[in-house]
């Protein structure tokens, strides 16, 4: 995969061409010119503001009760209706989305920079430590990595922290791999070579001249690992995992899952905002990754 | 290398894999604050330091790490995974009786997730700007971002709640009697809910790969040779490029199987399912640790016999691949 044929033919054109804008101008309008990474982009903006800017128009504490439980939206002044114990639900939405946010933020952060360590190691290097870290590697992979993340909380208790930590500890993978097959084509590239035969250390190779290079499928995989974090944060506090004193997406439909016969919306609205979020950021990704890799677009 | 060569040297790898995850959970769960003993007597309502001694006593608790270690390993090895003291059943049994019931979800469900979508990839390939594919594309954007618990209760508040047709949760139903056909088809009527939940995540994938890689076989040189000799469309989708193309599909569904196992934990939770997902759970909750360990091995160990399954399934589709 990692060596797969270089396409000359593309590049030989577009040195050819008189007109030349930055890459990263080119990149960004080519970004733009994708309507569902555009609407992506709004639909993800527009998340943020209502779960950051929100609470100070609606500005209800989520864990108070203010009314009967399981108002339906819209009938008694709520405009989401209440939970199982008369708790607003648009406060609860709010609140929620800063937490599910956050963690599905910072898991990617650690996911990202375990995998880009390990995978940049093993490319860079080969030999005993790449087999040694592909190895290591192919173990997490084996181990289902819900249920590992499960025994983790389980095991030293459900705090932000530790859910956090849960999540980026097993999922960083595929990022280590796409950081490998990254750097095991461009290390042999020339301008690798020349740096190299200026007598640059392994350190400044790594970090300076191969993994900037290396970036753009990193971005493309980073941006999706955001989505999948917020969908693990969901599972786990939907299974009763996570900090019982924070309101997150999940934890508002695992709370509320045993009265889904009778008032369903307690359950599909969180669900619904949780799908919308990993939706935009999906689009955005799929934006990135023909903005960031031109050369794949074809398929 | 031969065949057989090959095969020795993935399951002899399998085997130190699962080591590996042997020592990994025994030692998560030593620097874990809190053993067994604090979990039994929490149950008993708390309990006397002396009895907590003699629960560590009975446990083999207060041996060192190493000699503890061991001997999990080798009672592993006799396919003693240790003894569950909140169901007070030997740990090996309990996983054993609910094993089947995760098998028979996450295969069928992954059998349907693929049948189904290499025919909505194949379709969409043979138009690449028609409307399967449009649905294709649709499905994999919905089957991302879609939490499964959420589509699972969404299925459920549709096909429980407001048309009645299937059941809420479990795997049987007591009141239905009868020959062993017409408790297939109760099985089958409870399973179709969950399957399809956790199908929906994998068809979305899967439709999009197959598409992918459909197209990109359909634009090789013998597909126009076999066109160019008048082979009807047909044949050439089917006969000629669908067997080319399935290779990254069995090597992606391969990969995924452990994600699978972990989709399995929610839709059971979900659906009632008495499999290892719902088991998982529940000694979670009780802190059972020696069914939380035997739980994670059973579950690499299943992602591993299927990884070599996919190597030896990969062989067959294409012979042109060598080694692992």
């Amino acid at each position: 995969m990692a060596n797969s044929t270089p396409n000359h033919s593309a590049s030989d054109a577009a040195s050819d061409e008189i007109k030349v804008s930055h890459p990263f101008a080119e990149m960004v309008s080519m970004f733009f010119r994708n309507y569902a990474a555009v609407a992506g982009l709004l639909l993800l903006i527009a998340i943020i503001l209502f779960v950051f800017v929100g609470p100070y128009f609606h500005p209800t504490d989520p864990f108070e009760m203010v009314w009967a439980p399981f108002s339906k939206p819209m009938e008694e002044g709520f405009v989401l209706g209440t939970d199982y114990l008369g708790r607003d639900l648009l406060a609860a939405m709010m609140v929620g989305g800063q937490v599910s946010m956050a963690i599905g933020l910072s898991a990617a952060l650690i996911s990202l920079f375990i995998g880009v360590t390990v995978g940049a190691f093993a490319g860079y290097y080969g030999g005993f430590i790449e087999e040694a870290l592909m190895r290591f590697t192919e173990f997490f992979q084996v181990l289902p990595t819900l249920l590992f993340s499960m025994v983790i909380v389980a095991l030293f208790g459900a705090s932000l922290l530790t859910v956090t930590l849960a999540i980026g500890v097993v999922s960083w993978t595929a990022v280590a791999r796409v950081t490998r097959s990254e750097f095991l084509r461009i290390r042999e590239l020339e301008y690798v070579a020349a740096a190299r035969s200026g007598s640059a250390s392994d350190w400044y190779l790594i970090f300076k001249v191969i993994l900037p290079n290396a970036l753009p499928p990193i971005i493309v995989q980073a941006n999706l690992m955001v989505g999948s974090a917020i969908l693990f944060e969901a599972a786990l506090s939907f299974l009763g995992l996570s900090d019982p004193n924070v309101m997150s997406w999940g934890q508002v439909i695992g709370s509320n899952r045993p009265y889904i016969l009778d008032s369903g919306f307690t359950v599909a609205i969180p669900g619904f905002a949780i799908f919308l979020t990993v939706l935009a950021i999906s689009l955005i990704g799929d934006g990135l990754n023909d903005a960031l890799n031109p050369k794949l677009r074809q398929r | 290398m031969s065949f057989t060569q090959t095969l020795a040297k993935r399951i002899g790898y399998g085997l130190l894999l699962l080591i590996g995850v042997l020592i990994l959970n025994f030692t998560l769960i030593s620097i874990a604050p809190g053993d067994v003993a604090d979990s039994i007597a929490g149950d008993m309502g708390g309990a006397d330091v002396t009895v907590i001694e003699e629960i560590r006593e009975r446990y083999g608790l207060n041996q060192p790490f190493h000699i503890q270690l061991w001997r999990y390993v080798s009672g592993v090895a006799r396919l003693d995974l240790g003894f569950s003291y909140f169901y007070n059943t030997p740990v090996t049994s309990l996983i054993l009786e609910k094993l089947p019931a995760t098998l028979l979800l996450v295969f069928s469900s992954q059998i349907l997730a693929i049948v189904l979508g290499t025919l909505l990839g194949v379709l969409a390939a043979k138009k690449p700007n028609g409307i399967v594919s449009l649905l294709v594309t649709f499905l994999s954007l919905f089957g991302f971002a879609a939490p499964v618990f959420w589509s699972g209760i969404l299925l459920i508040i549709a096909f429980v709640s407001i048309f009645p047709l299937f059941p809420v949760g479990g795997m049987t139903d007591v009141t239905v009697e009868g020959g062993w056909f017409i408790q297939l088809l109760d099985l089958l009527h409870h399973l179709f809910l969950p399957m399809i939940t956790l199908a929906s995540i994998y068809l979305a994938l899967y439709s999009r790969l197959a598409r992918a890689s459909m197209l990109e076989v359909l634009g090789a040189d013998y597909i126009r040779t076999a066109r160019a000799k008048g082979l009807p469309q047909r044949a050439v989708l089917y006969k000629h490029a669908l067997k080319n193309a399935l290779g990254p599909l069995v090597t992606v569904a391969g990969l995924q199987f452990s994600a699978v196992m972990s989709g399995a934990v929610v839709v059971e939770t979900v659906f009632s399912w008495p499999g290892l997902g719902t088991l998982a759970l529940q000694s979670i909750l009780a802190r059972d640790t020696p069914t939380i360990m035997g739980i994670l091995f059973f579950s690499s160990f299943v992602v591993i016999v299927v990884n070599i399954l996919t190597d030896i399934t990969l062989r067959l589709i294409d012979p042109r691949i060598k080694t692992g």
